[in-house]
């Protein structure tokens, strides 16, 4: 591993982000675009929209980045740049580590602009602080490209790409715990939402709006989301191949 | 079958051995057996119709091609060997570079990976005859500019070895004649180039020839010979001959 190439990698991804603005403004708005309508849709229930907001504000980032570099990835392998790349004097973790600091860098300004639209807009009240928020968000970003790398490997097509969204995705987000309670459901249910990344997450967010001090129980959580970013992340460099048939 | 690559001109031995290489694409024998040798130095036409297997010999020649069975040394070294990144450059046929970066940032970022300094990027933009382009997209181009912004990215590293496929189609003949003259100035320095191509007319301007078919190695060396041994007026000619199931000696 080299920490110039992944430097290289870095600026590189953020310099494609850059001639594509389009993009860089709808990852930016439409989180808080979504988290406005959401106030209006339960405008009679603010209680309900209080304990929705806040997870939400750290599960938009993990789905945008999932698509972002899920897309991203396989445009590297359908361009041939991936090929190049292999032949080059660059290790699979430069390449994947590279990707991951830049689109970190992207969730993090995402992660701004969500919350302070939540917390200072839309009055959403979080006890840990508003630093605990982006925090998990961003790191719920990063467990987003580490998920979106290792989805990539078994697309062939953008078709395919984008259908791993509602494939890997949408399950997590019905059985985090954010649509029914995960006590409340069958205890396969439960068993299965305790193996998926997402309820983490959710778990860390209700956490951290709810409690002021931050607990050994949220600890557990993040502890847990890095080792997803970790299996996720070892699991695409195994994707990556130098040879190809 | 062994090319007619002269040795005796170096003492370290062939830029490529490539032994009884087998290789399988699905289920069809891509490579049915080749034996090749390039010497150091010189600039080698790989010419054949397309489907031939001149790709998937020069991706096994760069270690990126799973094969079947076969031995591919490239510098001394088995092909794929992590120390042949830096000495070894490929540029696939379709430009392999980034549609969404401007010349200059394509360039820059792999100048950064090989970690060779900001003038061999001024330096290579001069060489494909980009001057005046750097701020373009690379998307926005034309398939003859972005083919030589990736015949640029192999030439930063100013490699030992070139493995170029197919690197001059759709280019105007102008500017073929001058990356032609490109190539001949990268062999007088030392380096090897194995180029490409399935028009017969680049054999030419080629050192040393290999003639592919059918997933296999036709005959070798230089143009001149290969018309004198077949007696044929033109590589085309030559190669023509050697299907049509002349002798080779």
């Amino acid at each position: 591993m080299s920490r110039q190439v992944i430097w290289a990698t870095n600026r590189r991804v953020l310099e494609q982000l850059r001639h594509d603005p389009r993009t860089i403004a709808l990852v930016l708005a439409v989180p808080a675009l979504l988290l406005m309508l959401l106030r209006y849709v339960f405008a009679g229930q603010p209680s309900v929209f209080q304990s929705v907001g806040v997870p939400l504000l750290g599960i938009f980032p993990l789905i945008s980045m999932f698509l972002v570099t899920s897309i991203a990835l396989l445009r590297e392998r359908r361009s041939g740049t991936l090929e190049r790349l292999m032949t080059m004097p660059l290790a699979k973790a430069d390449l994947l580590f590279g990707y991951g600091i830049a689109f970190a860098a992207v969730a993090t300004v995402q992660a701004l602009v969500t919350a302070l639209v939540g917390v200072g807009l839309l009055g959403l009240d979080v006890a840990g602080g508003l630093a605990i928020v982006i925090a998990l968000a961003v790191l719920n970003a990063v467990l987003g490209s580490s998920l979106g790398l290792f989805a990539s490997g078994f697309a062939a097509t953008e078709f395919q790409v984008v259908q791993f969204m509602p494939a890997f995705v949408l399950p997590q987000l019905l059985l985090c715990g954010l649509i029914a309670p995960r006590n409340e459901m069958a205890s396969l249910l439960q068993w299965l939402s305790g193996a998926l990344p997402m309820t983490y997450a959710y778990d860390a967010l209700v956490r951290a709006a709810n409690s002021a001090v931050i607990s050994r129980a949220l600890f557990g959580d993040v502890a847990v989301i890095a080792g997803f970013v970790v299996v996720a992340l070892v699991l695409s460099a195994a994707t990556l191949r130098r040879r190809t048939p | 079958m062994a090319s007619g690559v002269d040795e005796n001109d170096e003492m370290t031995g062939p830029a490529i051995e490539v032994c009884d290489l087998r290789v399988e694409r699905g289920a069809r024998l891509v490579l049915s057996g080749v034996s090749v040798s390039v010497a150091r130095g010189r600039v080698v036409g790989l010419l054949g119709p397309s489907g031939s297997g001149k790709t998937t010999l020069m991706r096994a020649i760069v270690g990126v091609q799973v094969i079947q069975s076969g031995e591919v040394t490239v510098l001394g070294l088995p092909a794929g060997t992590p120390s042949l990144r830096r000495r070894v450059a490929y540029v696939t046929q379709a430009p392999s570079v980034y549609s969404d970066l401007d010349v200059r940032q394509n360039l820059e970022y792999f100048a950064r990976l090989l970690g060779v300094g900001g003038h061999r990027v001024a330096d290579v933009i001069r060489t494909v005859g980009l001057v005046g382009y750097e701020r373009q997209l690379v998307g926005r181009l034309s398939g003859g500019e972005s083919a030589r912004v990736s015949l640029g990215v192999a030439l930063l590293g100013e490699p030992e070895l070139l493995v170029l496929d197919e690197p001059t189609v759709g280019l105007d003949p102008v500017l073929r004649r001058e990356l032609w003259q490109a190539f001949h100035s990268l062999s007088d320095a030392g380096a090897t180039l194995l180029v490409s191509s399935h028009v017969m007319d680049e054999a030419e301007r080629c050192d040393e020839l290999l003639l592919m078919r059918k997933g296999a190695i036709l005959a070798g060396g230089t143009p001149e010979a290969l018309i004198a041994r077949t007696g044929a007026d033109s590589v085309e000619g030559a190669f023509l001959t050697l299907v049509d199931g002349e002798p080779e000696r």
